[in-house]
Formats: C-alpha cells, sequence, structure tokens
C-alpha cells in the first residue's frame, strides 16, 4: 500500500470542523468537498488534483465524529500523513478507506510543492526532493485490509449486510 | 500484571482474561446509539440499503442536534430517522418531546452503566466514562459496522492516570475548572486513555465527572472513566438501578505516567480560542475581555446543578446591556426540573433567553450563532475557528459559574467575586 502524490501543507490542531463546516452539513455530498477548508483555506480544495497528499502537524482530525476523512477521499487526496492523528478520524479514515500515517516529525520534512512517498505498511514517508525518510506506526493487517476493501460501506455490502 | 479500568472492560468484552497496551481486540458492544446527524447530513453511510441489523434493542436513535427541525435539512434528516427504527425494529428511539443531547440522554435513561462498552456516533462519548462505562465515538461508516455485527476493534491504548486530591475550594470552582487546568498544563492525550482516581475523586459530584468526562474528547483522549465508587452507586441506587459490573483498577496496574492534582489549589480557568490542549489560563489572566453572547449549556454542562448554580448568581440581578446569555438544557428533564425549581423564571427575569433543550449553537447548528467579530463565553465543549458561527468570531471555554458571572458584567470575570462561599 504505496503512495506517491504532490504534497500540501497544513498546521497543528487542523480540526474537523475545518475539514467538514457545518455549512456542509446540509448540502450534496459534491457540495460537502468543495467546502473542506473554507474557514482556514478559501479556494484550496479547487486546487487540490487527484493523487496529492496533505502532510500536517499535531492532532490532525482532532474533534467530531463527522467523517472528514470522506471529504479528503472524495476530493481527490491519495492520502495523509502527521506528526499525531486524533484516534476518532484515524478510525474514519481507515472506515472510509483513506490513507492515513502517523509519523512524528513528518510535518518538518515537507515544503508545499514536494513530492512525498508513503508506504502504510512499512511506516514510512520519503520525501523524494530531499530524501529524507522517516518512520511512523505502521497500518496492522487487519485495517489494511478494510482500506483494500474501499472501506466499511463496501465491506458491509461484501458480506451481505447491505443490498 | 494488574489492568486498569479500560483494560479490565475491553477484556471483558473482548472475552479474554487479560488486556493491555497494544492490544488490538474484538470487541462486544453492549449499546450502540446514534443521533439525528447520522441521518441528515448526506454522503457519509447509505443507512438506506441495510438488510440486517444484529440485536436492535442493543441500539438507540434519537433526535438533539437540531430538534425541533430549524432547516428542510434536518426535518428531511428526522423523517428518515423515524424510518430507520421503524424497519429495523429499534425500540429505543427518543423523538422531539422526550430529547436530550446524546450524552446525557445515555445516562438519564440508563444506558450508560458501570462495566459497559459503548459506542456512539459521537466525539463526545467518552462522557460516560464518568458512570464507570468504556465508550467512545465512532464514525457513521463504524457505528453502521456495530448495529450490523455488534462488535468491532478496539485498540488497547496506554493510560494516563489523574489522582485527585482534596477538594474544590469553593462552589465558584468546579469540574469544568479541573479539566480546563489538565488541558491547559497538560496538553494532549492523544491515542492514550485518561483515569481518574485518588481519595479526591469522591468530591466530585456525577454530573462534574460527566462535564470532565466529555471534556476529554478536547485532548484526544480515547476512554476518560471514572471508578465505581461509593458516590457513583449512591447516585445509581438513589434512582433505583442495581449496579452490576463496575470496575477499579488494579493497584498493579501500569500507566504511561500518574499525574497528582490538589483541587484545593484550582482557580477558575478558561480555554482562548480555538483550540485547547496548552491553551488554558487562570480567568483573573483574563479578565475585563470584552463579550457579546454568554452560553451555558451541552453536554458538558448543561445539567441541573449547573443551572441552579448560574440562577443563584443572577438572582435578583441583570444581565449587562449588550450581552445576549443563553441558557440551553441538556435535556428535557432538566428543563422540566429547572422550571419547577423556579430556575428559569430567575434566569429570564435577569435577562436571559432559555432555549428548547438540544445542542443547539454548540456545534453551530442553530439558536445562538456568532457573527463577525463577535465574542462568545460559552461552557460548551468547543472553541474551534468557526464552530459557532462566522470564522470571524471567537469562543472561549468556562465553567457555569464564570460563565453567569460575566454575563451580569460583559466582561469575563472571576466568579469568585460574586460566590464567596
Ligand atoms: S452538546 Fe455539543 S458537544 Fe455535546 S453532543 Fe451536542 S453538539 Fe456535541
Amino acid at each position: 500500500m504505496k503512495i506517491k502524490g504532490r504534497v500540501w501543507v497544513f498546521g497543528d490542531e487542523i480540526n474537523t470542523d475545518l475539514i467538514f463546516p457545518h455549512s456542509a452539513f446540509r448540502v450534496s455530498p459534491e457540495e460537502q468537498a468543495k467546502l473542506v477548508f473554507s474557514d482556514n483555506r478559501p479556494g484550496w480544495s479547487s486546487l487540490v488534483e487527484p493523487g496529492d497528499i496533505l502532510i500536517a502537524g499535531k492532532n490532525f482530525g482532532t474533534g467530531s465524529s463527522r467523517p472528514g476523512a470522506v471529504l479528503l477521499r472524495r476530493l481527490g487526496l491519495a492520502g495523509m500523513a502527521a506528526d499525531s492523528i486524533n484516534g476518532l478520524f484515524y478510525r474514519n479514515a481507515i472506515s472510509y478507506g483513506f490513507s492515513a500515517l502517523q509519523c512524528p516529525g513528518v510535518s518538518e520534512m515537507f515544503e508545499e510543492g514536494d513530492i512525498a512517498e508513503i508506504d502504510l505498511l512499512a511506516g514510512t514517508v520519503k520525501n523524494e526532493r530531499t530524501g529524507e525518510v522517516r518512520t511512523g506506526s505502521r497500518l496492522s493487517e487487519s485495517m489494511a485490509d478494510i482500506i483494500t476493501a474501499g472501506g466499511i460501506e463496501e465491506l458491509l455490502t461484501q458480506q451481505g449486510y447491505m443490498e | 500484571m494488574g489492568m486498569t479500568m479500560s483494560e479490565k472492560i475491553l477484556a471483558r468484552h473482548a472475552g479474554v482474561s487479560a488486556a493491555g497496551a497494544g492490544d488490538i481486540l474484538t470487541c462486544r458492544v453492549d449499546v450502540a446509539a446514534c443521533h439525528d446527524m447520522f441521518f441528515t447530513v448526506a454522503g457519509q453511510i447509505d443507512f438506506e440499503r441495510v438488510n440486517k441489523i444484529d440485536n436492535p434493542d442493543k441500539c438507540v436513535v434519537l433526535l438533539d442536534h437540531a430538534v425541533p427541525a430549524p432547516t428542510g435539512r434536518d426535518a428531511l434528516g428526522a423523517v428518515k430517522a423515524r424510518e430507520f427504527v421503524k424497519k429495523h425494529g429499534i425500540k429505543n428511539f427518543y423523538d422531539v418531546g422526550e430529547h436530550a443531547v446524546i450524552h446525557q440522554l445515555l445516562v438519564e435513561r440508563g444506558f450508560a452503566a458501570p462495566g459497559k462498552l459503548i459506542a456512539a456516533g459521537d466525539s463526545h462519548t467518552c462522557a460516560a466514562g464518568a458512570m464507570n462505562a468504556a465508550a467512545r465515538g465512532f464514525g457513521p461508516a463504524e457505528m453502521m459496522y456495530v448495529w450490523c455485527k455488534g462488535e468491532t476493534w478496539y485498540q488497547v491504548s496506554p493510560t494516563l492516570l489523574y489522582r485527585l486530591h482534596g477538594g474544590f475550594s469553593s462552589r465558584a470552582v468546579t469540574g469544568k475548572d479541573l479539566f480546563l487546568y489538565i488541558a491547559g498544563v497538560y496538553g494532549d492525550a492523544t491515542n492514550m486513555n485518561v483515569e481518574f482516581g485518588g481519595e479526591g475523586v469522591g468530591n466530585l459530584t456525577i454530573p462534574q465527572r460527566q462535564s470532565v468526562a466529555t471534556m476529554c474528547a478536547e485532548i484526544n483522549a480515547e476512554f476518560a472513566l471514572f471508578p465505581c465508587d461509593d458516590r457513583l452507586r449512591d447516585f445509581l441506587k438513589e434512582r433505583g438501578d442495581t449496579v452490576m459490573d463496575g470496575v477499579d483498577a488494579d493497584a498493579d496496574a501500569l500507566y504511561h505516567d500518574v499525574r497528582d492534582i490538589d483541587l484545593d489549589s484550582l482557580v477558575p480557568y478558561i480555554a482562548l480560542p480555538h483550540f485547547i490542549p496548552k491553551n488554558c489560563r487562570p480567568v483573573t489572566e483574563v479578565e475585563g475581555t470584552e463579550i457579546h453572547q454568554v452560553l451555558v449549556g451541552s453536554c458538558s454542562n448543561g445539567r441541573m446543578e449547573d443551572i441552579a448554580l448560574i440562577a443563584d448568581i443572577v438572582k435578583g440581578k441583570h444581565v449587562a446591556k449588550g450581552v445576549r446569555f443563553i441558557v440551553t438544557p441538556a435535556s428535557q428533564k432538566i428543563y422540566l426540573e429547572a422550571l419547577k425549581a423556579g430556575y428559569l423564571e430567575t434566569l429570564v427575569e435577569a435577562g436571559a433567553v432559555v432555549t428548547n433543550a438540544t445542542c443547539g449553537a454548540c456545534y453551530g447548528g442553530h439558536m445562538g450563532l456568532l457573527g463577525p467579530g463577535e465574542r462568545c463565553l460559552s461552557t460548551t465543549t468547543r472553541n474551534f475557528k468557526a464552530r459557532m458561527g462566522d470564522a470571524a468570531s471567537e469562543v472561549m471555554l468556562c465553567s457555569p459559574a464564570t460563565a453567569a458571572a460575566s454575563a451580569l458584567t460583559g466582561r469575563i470575570t472571576d466568579p469568585r467575586e460574586i460566590l464567596v462561599a
């Protein structure tokens, strides 16, 4: 499970209300994705290209149970890495088939526009420009299976719980 | 090796004799609850496609965030919730009129009980830790997984133990101040459990524990657990519940860190905008800051003793000009009790607006949003940018006592100046 893409850099304490603002509660799924970071970085969602990677600091996804990961995935991001990730956001990432890696210090490794390579099973992240590699927490096999299936909704459908 | 409270509950629900940090377990869940936003917000999970649910009696569905529906979209979500509970035979459904903020409802209705493992589609689910339950939030997809399968995976996290000593020095210092002190001094507990112990824990009322446990979501804690002590047993016995499965930590449990807190030394605290960990100060440091709105409510502080305290503070006085003082009880039950006790009358006489019991403005839903340049002093859970309205507004978090004292002056005020006893 490897991803490689152009990097966007965000800071510490990027919370769920910035990722999935309340204004997105009452609109269609397509409209929701356009509202990601509309309060802290207006216009950003239209700059994202499929396969891009998000790099952030401490406590990424702190806050609500609203599934920010699904909007990031819907925007076309391939995945993310952060110094630390809120436990609920991390579970949501797995549940919605979105690749996320916790790797202390990763936020210092990148400038916006760099190319990152993330290996989720090895737990490594590499900056192609500088050659620097750091290791974070590895994704367990069982979680990797959920991501590979495309998330929990696909899994429940395959197993006959959903029509 | 001994176990912490969360380790014991997880081990018990996984059918294993022991659990320790790092283990990944599959556990049977006792209660799985979702609120209206599960049904209202599009694109989270296609719940209409679900055809079998593990055990409808373990499911709880309730409306709390947007009741009564403020928009057409919210009304549609409620319609879908009603259809869903009917289709799947879910009896534990709480519609408008029986409503309460989810974490208060789980306690009032006895779902949150000692030793239980609870899942809910809301980040503040750790609130049920006040009742000695291991409870955490899940996103909509995973809630559907739990409803379908009756179980899910848990990674056992390392645990931080806060040992409390003594008692609060005055009525002006409460559980919220304890939490804000912990968050301010020690910062986050990301990927860790938080547990409370020490002889001082007995001096925290159950609602104060609920406030602290709720707020532990803001330091990114996994579980937040209080012991099953005499105070909790008395609380449950008083309302006729039998305590079945309470857990206490073993004396030789392994902790990531043990931190001692002297409750006597605590003062009123406040969280500055837009995040909480390492961003809290004693109220005295920001005294005099101008505010435009004061909000008392939420699963953190919309309970009977909170309302009794603020009514006591404002009785016979009046809210400062230019300040909107909004009081939102956490449940219909609390609303009715506060009404009968005369507290709501006192509050309205003092110039407060008492709203229906709901999440309301806490998550920016309805009834008390902020415009650009406005500052709200709130007893709710989050101070995130744009959480309560405009991106150019600010939310500061505090206890009900600090909120009420400040509503009277229009500026951030130390409640000890008013509540001397
Ligand atoms: S009161 Fe606020 S924090 Fe509590 S459940 Fe409602 S929106 Fe969430």
